[in-house]
C-alpha cells in the first residue's frame, strides 16, 4: 500500500505525516509513507487544499487534519 | 491552490453552464478568484467522483456556488457529496436566461452582489473573509 502527505511543509503537513506513521505503525499494515511537497506535483492530485492524504492514489482528505481512527479506516480498508 | 494554515479557505464553483447566464457564472468566479476572494475549483472535477476535487470540497471552510439559472447543477452537485455551499443564482439577480449579452459590467455586477452577499441562500452571511492564496506559513 502506499500512501502519501500532500503539503509544502507546514506544521500541519508535519503533523498529518506523523499521524500516519502512528497509524500505520498501529495497524501493523505494510505500506510506503512518502512526503509529496512540490507544488506542481501536489496539482497533480487535483487538490486544492493542503495537507492530504492519499491512500493508493485515492485522496482521503484535504485541508484539513484527519484523527488517527479515520486513517487507520482508510488504512484497513484497503489492506 | 489555497495555503494549508492561516486564513479560511473558500472554494469557488460556478456552474458554467452553455447558457448566456452560465457563461456569467463562470467569468464571476473567475474573476472573483483572480481577485483574492476565494479559490476557484472545477465543478466537473466533483460530478466525475475524482477524490482529490471532492476532497478539497469537503475540507473547504467555505463552498460558494455560481449557478446561471434556477436548475441548480452547482448547488446540486456540491449537496450530492454532502456538502452545503453559499449558493448564488446569476437569474436571481434580474438577468434573464437566453435574453443576457455577457459584457464586462454584467458579470462585474454579479461579482459585486456576491461580494454583497445579495441572493444568497444558506450559510450565514459573513462573506467578508478573503482567502489566502498559495504558499504555506512554513
Amino acid at each position: 500500500m502506499k500512501i502519501e502527505i500532500l503539503g509544502t511543509g507546514c506544521p500541519k503537513c508535519k503533523k498529518l505525516y506523523e499521524l500516519a506513521q502512528e497509524a500505520i505503525a498501529e495497524s501493523g499494515v505494510a505500506a510506503e509513507l512518502s512526503k509529496v511537497e512540490k507544488i506542481q506535483d501536489i496539482m497533480k492530485y487535483n487538490v486544492m487544499l493542503t495537507p492530504a492524504l492519499v491512500v493508493d492514489g485515492q485522496v482521503k482528505c484535504a485541508g484539513k487534519i484527519p484523527s488517527k481512527d479515520e486513517i487507520k479506516k482508510w488504512i484497513n480498508k484497503q489492506s | 491552490m489555497s495555503s494549508c494554515c492561516g486564513d479560511k479557505s473558500k472554494m469557488i464553483l460556478p456552474c458554467s453552464g452553455a447558457a448566456d447566464v452560465g457563461e456569467i457564472a463562470d467569468r464571476a468566479a473567475r474573476k472573483l478568484s483572480n481577485e483574492g476572494d476565494g479559490d476557484m475549483s472545477c465543478l466537473a472535477g466533483i460530478g466525475a467522483g475524482l477524490s482529490g476535487f471532492v476532497a478539497s470540497a469537503k475540507g473547504a471552510d467555505e463552498v460558494i456556488t455560481i449557478d446561471g439559472c434556477e436548475v441548480h447543477c452547482a448547488r446540486k452537485s456540491v449537496e450530492k457529496i454532502g456538502v452545503t455551499p453559499k449558493s448564488y443564482t446569476v437569474t436571481d439577480l434580474g438577468f434573464e436566461k437566453g435574453g443576457t449579452q455577457v459584457t464586462e459590467s454584467v458579470v462585474q455586477k454579479v461579482v459585486d452582489s456576491i461580494r454583497g452577499g445579495k441572493t444568497e441562500r444558506g450559510g450565514c452571511c459573513d462573506t467578508s473573509a478573503k482567502s489566502k492564496r498559495l504558499g504555506c506559513c512554513g
